[in-house]
C-alpha cells in the first residue's frame, strides 16, 4: 500500500506543477495578481509531494521491500544500510526520482527568498521551474515510475546493487552532481523571465549570481567526487578518461564557469547582457544534453543503464521542447535587452570577454568529441570512438592560454586600465615565473608542455598574490584591517583561480612525474618503482558483509625502511556473480601509491598494477578550493539584498 | 559613434578568427583520433586498414585464452559467430573479461590479421553490452 501512496503523490505533485506552470504565466498576462501570487504556494506543495514519494521510496529501501521492482533490482537483503539508502538513486528510475527532488528543492529555495524580487519577475521564474518539473515527473510516471510492483509473486530477496556503486563515493556523488546539474535551471528560468517581462537590468544579474554560483560550486564538488572515485574504485588509477558521461558534467560546468564570468560583467558595467541570456540558456541545455546522453542509454560507458528506446525518445523530446522554444523567444526578444554602454578594449571586461570566448571554445571542444561518435553512427558510417588523445591535444593548449589570461584579468580595472601598470606587473611575474620553472625543472624532467603549464602555475599564483598585497597594502589602515574587510566575492575570486592553479599542477605532475608499472608478481617476489621496494608477502581470504574476498599483502620499501604495508583486494559478490578490484592506496600530500589486483593467473601468482602517482591529491585539492569559492561568492553580503524597496515595478 | 561601431566590428572579427582557428583545430585533431569499428567478418574480409588504431570486438570463444607463463602475454579469439579475429594483449584484462562474453579491444591489425591490442574493454555489468558488439553480432546472422 504505501509504494501506492509514493506514486499517487508524484502524480498528485505533476497536477500542482502543471498548475504552477500554466496559473501564474496567465496571471501574468491577464494581470491577475492573485493568479501570481499562486506559484510560492503551488512551488512548496510540489516540493512537499516529490519529497514523499522520495521518502516512500526510501522506506521501500529500508525496509526491504522487494515487491517493488525496483528496489528488488538495485537492492539486497545483505547490502549495508548506507548502501540501502544510495541505491534509491543506484539504476535508472530512482536517479530520475533524485533529479527531480533536487530541480523541486531548488525551487522550493527561489520561492523562500522571493520577497526581494519584483513580485511578476519571481512568479515568472517559479512558473518556468514548474514547467521542467512538469516535464520530469512526465518523463518519470509514464516512462519510469520506480514504484512498479510484482504482485503477487514478489521475489523474496532482491539482484542487489552493481558492486561498483556499493561505495561512499558513490553515496554522495550523484547527489552533489545533480544540485549543480539541475541548479543551472535557476539561472536559466531566471533567462526566461528577462526574456519574457523584458527587465534586465543590473539588478538582475545580481538576483542570478549567487544562484550560479552555488550551483557551479556544487558542480564542482561532483565532478571532483567523480573523479576521485573513479580513481580508487575502478582500478587502474586514471582520474579523467574523458568519458562521454564525464563529459556530460563537464559540458554544463565549463559553459557555467562562462556565465559566472559574463555575469559579472552584466552587473558591472551592463554589457554581454545578450550573451548572459543566451549563456544562461546553452548551460543548462547542456545539463539537459547531459541527462539525455546518460538515461538514454545510448552511450557506452560506466554509467549506461540498460537501454530502452521509449525513454530515450521521451527525454529527446524534452531536450528539444526546452532548447527549441528558449531559443525562439531568445531569438524574439534579445535585441530588447540591447546593452546601452559601449565597452573599452582595455578594461577588464574585455578579458572577461576572452575568457568568455575561450570557455565557449572549450565546450564546444568537448560537445564535438562527445557527440561525434553519436552523428557517426546516426549517418550510418559505422562506429567510432574518439580517443582520448584527441581531447588532450586541442584541449590542454586552450586551457592554459585561457589560465594565462585569468591570471591578468583580475589585475586589470573596469572600463579602462593603464596598460603600462599592467605591462609592468606582467612582465616582472613572467620572469620570475621563468625562473622558478627552470629552478623545478632542476628536480623534476618536464616536457616543453609540461614546462609551459609549470610557468602557468608559478604565473597565476604570482599575480593573485600580488593582486592581493596591493589591495591590503594600498591606503593607511593596517594590513589585517583591509585583509578582512576585502568583499567575499573577492576572496571567493581569489580562492577560485588558485584552485585552477592546485589543479593544474596536480594534473601536471601525475601526467609527467607518475611512474607505473604492471608486473606478473609471485607471493615472495620484490619489484622495484621510483625508488620504492614492493614486496608481495602474501594472500589471505576474507568474507565481508556480501561479498568473499581475495586480499593480498604487499609491504613497501624505501631506503630499507618500511613506508606502508598495503592490502589490495578483489572481491566476489556473489548475488550478482560479479568481480570487483579494490585497489590499495596510501596516500600523501606529494605522492600516492597504489596497487591494484589485475587477473589471479595462478595460485599465489597475480598480475598487479602498481602504481607512484606524484601530487595527485593536489587535482582535487585545486577542485575543493574551486568550490569554497564559489560558496564564498553565493553568500556575498553584497548579494544578500535589502527586503522590498526599491527594486519593484 | 564612429568608435563604437569600429569596436564592435573588431570584436566581431576577432571573435571569428579564434572560432575558425579553434573549429580547423579541432577537426584536424578529430581527424587524426577516431577510431573505427570493425566486426571479425569485416577483418576477415579485408575491410580494416593496416597499421592504423581501429577497434575490434566480438565474443570470446570458449577455451581460447591462453597466457604466457612468464610474462603478462595473453592472446584469445573473438568471434561473430561468422568469423574469428585472433588478438594479442600485454597487461591486465578487465574484471568482466570471461571466456564467452563480448568484449572490445582497441589496437592495430598486422599483416597476418592479428589484433594487437592496446586495450581491451570488457562490460560493466550483467545487463550491458558493448552496442558495437550487439549489431556485429546481428549483421553476422
Amino acid at each position: 500500500m504505501i509504494p501506492e501512496i509514493g506514486f499517487f503523490s508524484l502524480i498528485l505533485a505533476l497536477f500542482f506543477s502543471l498548475s504552477l506552470a500554466i496559473l501564474p504565466m496567465l496571471g501574468y498576462y491577464l494581470k491577475q495578481e492573485v493568479l501570481q501570487a499562486s506559484a510560492p504556494p503551488l512551488t512548496l506543495i510540489v516540493g512537499g509531494l516529490v519529497a514523499l514519494s522520495f521518502c516512500i521510496l526510501a522506506w521501500a529501501f529500508l525496509t526491504d521491500d522487494f515487491s517493488v521492482l525496483y528496489v528488488s533490482l538495485n537492492s539486497n537483503s545483505q547490502l549495508p544500510t548506507a548502501y540501502k539508502f544510495s541505491a534509491l538513486w543506484g539504476g535508472h528510475e530512482g536517479s530520475l526520482l533524485l533529479w527531480v527532488l533536487v530541480l523541486s528543492a531548488w525551487s522550493c529555495a527561489v520561492a523562500l527568498r522571493l520577497k526581494s524580487l519584483p513580485a511578476e519577475m519571481g512568479d515568472v521564474v517559479l512558473a518556468v521551474l514548474g514547467m521542467i518539473t512538469s516535464g520530469f515527473l512526465c518523463f518519470l510516471i509514464f516512462t519510469s515510475s520506480p514504484f512498479t510492483r510484482i504482485l503477487p509473486d514478489s521475489p523474496l530477496d532482491g539482484s542487489d546493487l552493481n558492486p561498483l556503486l556499493q561505495d561512499f563515493g558513490l553515496i554522495v556523488h550523484p547527489p552533489m552532481l545533480y544540485m549543480g546539474y539541475v541548479g543551472f535551471s535557476v539561472a536559466f528560468a531566471f533567462a526566461i523571465a528577462a526574456l519574457i517581462t523584458g527587465h534586465l537590468h543590473a539588478q538582475w544579474a545580481r538576483w542570478v549570481r549567487p544562484w550560479t554560483s552555488s550551483a557551479w560550486a556544487f558542480l564542482t564538488l561532483g565532478i571532483v567526487l567523480g573523479s576521485w572515485w573513479a580513481y580508487y574504485e575502478l582500478g587502474w588509477g586514471g582520474w579523467w578518461f574523458w568519458d562521454p558521461v564525464e563529459n556530460a558534467s563537464f559540458m554544463p560546468w565549463l559553459a557555467g564557469t562562462a556565465l559566472l564570468h559574463s555575469l559579472a560583467v552584466t552587473e558591472k558595467r551592463g554589457v554581454f547582457k545578450s550573451w548572459t541570456l543566451l549563456l544562461a540558456i546553452f548551460t543548462f541545455s547542456l545539463s539537459l544534453l547531459g541527462t539525455f546522453l546518460v538515461r538514454s542509454g545510448i552511450l557506452t560507458s560506466v554509467h549506461a543503464f540498460a537501454a530502452d528506446p521509449s525513454r530515450g525518445t521521451f527525454i529527446l523530446v524534452l531536450l528539444v521542447l526546452f532548447i527549441g522554444s528558449s531559443l525562439v523567444l531568445y531569438a524574439a526578444r534579445a535585441n530588447q535587452v540591447r546593452s546601452q554602454v559601449a565597452f573599452g578594449f582595455s578594461g577588464r571586461e574585455a578579458w572577461l570577454l576572452l575568457n568568455n570566448i575561450l570557455l565557449t571554445v572549450l565546450t564546444l571542444t568537448v560537445l564535438l568529441g562527445t557527440l561525434y561518435p553519436l552523428a557517426f553512427d546516426a549517418l550510418d558510417l559505422g562506429r567510432i570512438s574518439v580517443g582520448a588523445p584527441y581531447f588532450n591535444t586541442v584541449f590542454t593548449p586552450i586551457a592554459l592560454l585561457l589560465m594565462v589570461f585569468m591570471a591578468i584579468g583580475p589585475l586589470s580595472k573596469w572600463h579602462k586600465t593603464q596598460p603600462k601598470l599592467l605591462l609592468k606587473s606582467i612582465t616582472v611575474a613572467g620572469i620570475i615565473a621563468l625562473i622558478l620553472t627552470v629552478g623545478t625543472a632542476y628536480f623534476y624532467d618536464f616536457s616543453w608542455l609540461g614546462g609551459i603549464s609549470v610557468s602557468v602555475v608559478f604565473w597565476v599564483t604570482l599575480l593573485s598574490a600580488k593582486d592581493w598585497l596591493q589591495k591590503v597594502t594600498a591606503g593607511h589602515k593596517g594590513i589585517v584591517y583591509r585583509a578582512r574587510h576585502l568583499p567575499a566575492s573577492y576572496y571567493a575570486m581569489l580562492i577560485a583561480h588558485l584552485g585552477m592553479a592546485v589543479s593544474l599542477f596536480g594534473i601536471i605532475m601525475v601526467s609527467l612525474n607518475s611512474e607505473q608499472s604492471i608486473v606478473r608478481f609471485s607471493v615472495g617476489d620484490t619489484t622495484s618503482l621510483a625508488g620504492y621496494e614492493f614486496h608481495f608477502d602474501g594472500l589471505a581470504q576474507i568474507k565481508g558483509a556480501n561479498y568473499l574476498s581475495e586480499r593480498a599483502q604487499i609491504s613497501v620499501y624505501k631506503n630499507g625502511l618500511e613506508v606502508a604495508i598495503m592490502h589490495p583486494e578483489k572481491r566476489f559478490f556473489s548475488t550478482r556473480q560479479q568481480v570487483m578490484t579494490e585497489a590499495a592506496l596510501d596516500p600523501g600530500f606529494t605522492r600516492d601509491l597504489y596497487v591494484s589486483l589485475g587477473e589471479k593467473l595462478e595460485d599465489n601468482v597475480w598480475g598487479m598494477r602498481i602504481y607512484v602517482k606524484s601530487f595527485v591529491r593536489w587535482i582535487w585539492l585545486g577542485g575543493l578550493m574551486m568550490m569554497l569559492g564559489g560558496f564564498l561568492a553565493a553568500i556575498d553580503k553584497r548579494y544578500r539584498l535589502a527586503k522590498g524597496g526599491n527594486h519593484h515595478g | 559613434m564612429q568608435g563604437a561601431r569600429k569596436k564592435r566590428l573588431l570584436t566581431v572579427l576577432l571573435m571569428g578568427l579564434v572560432l575558425a582557428a579553434a573549429v580547423s583545430a579541432l577537426l584536424y585533431a578529430l581527424q587524426q583520433n577516431i577510431n573505427l569499428f570493425y566486426s571479425p567478418s569485416q577483418i576477415h574480409e579485408g575491410e580494416a586498414p593496416l597499421n592504423t588504431n581501429i577497434r575490434a570486438g566480438g565474443m570470446v570463444v570458449e577455451g581460447s585464452v591462453q597466457r604466457d607463463p612468464y610474462s603478462l602475454k595473453v592472446s584469445f579469439e573473438v568471434t561473430d559467430f561468422k568469423h574469428q579475429l585472433s588478438i594479442r594483449y600485454q597487461g591486465i584484462l578487465p574484471d568482466l573479461f570471461r571466456e564467452g562474453q563480448g568484449i572490445v579491444a582497441q589496437g592495430i591489425l598486422t599483416k597476418e590479421g592479428v589484433l594487437e591490442a592496446q586495450q581491451v574493454l570488457a562490460k560493466h555489468d550483467e545487463n550491458y553490452m558493448p552496442p558495437e558488439v550487439t549489431e556485429a553480432l546481428q549483421e553476422a546472422k
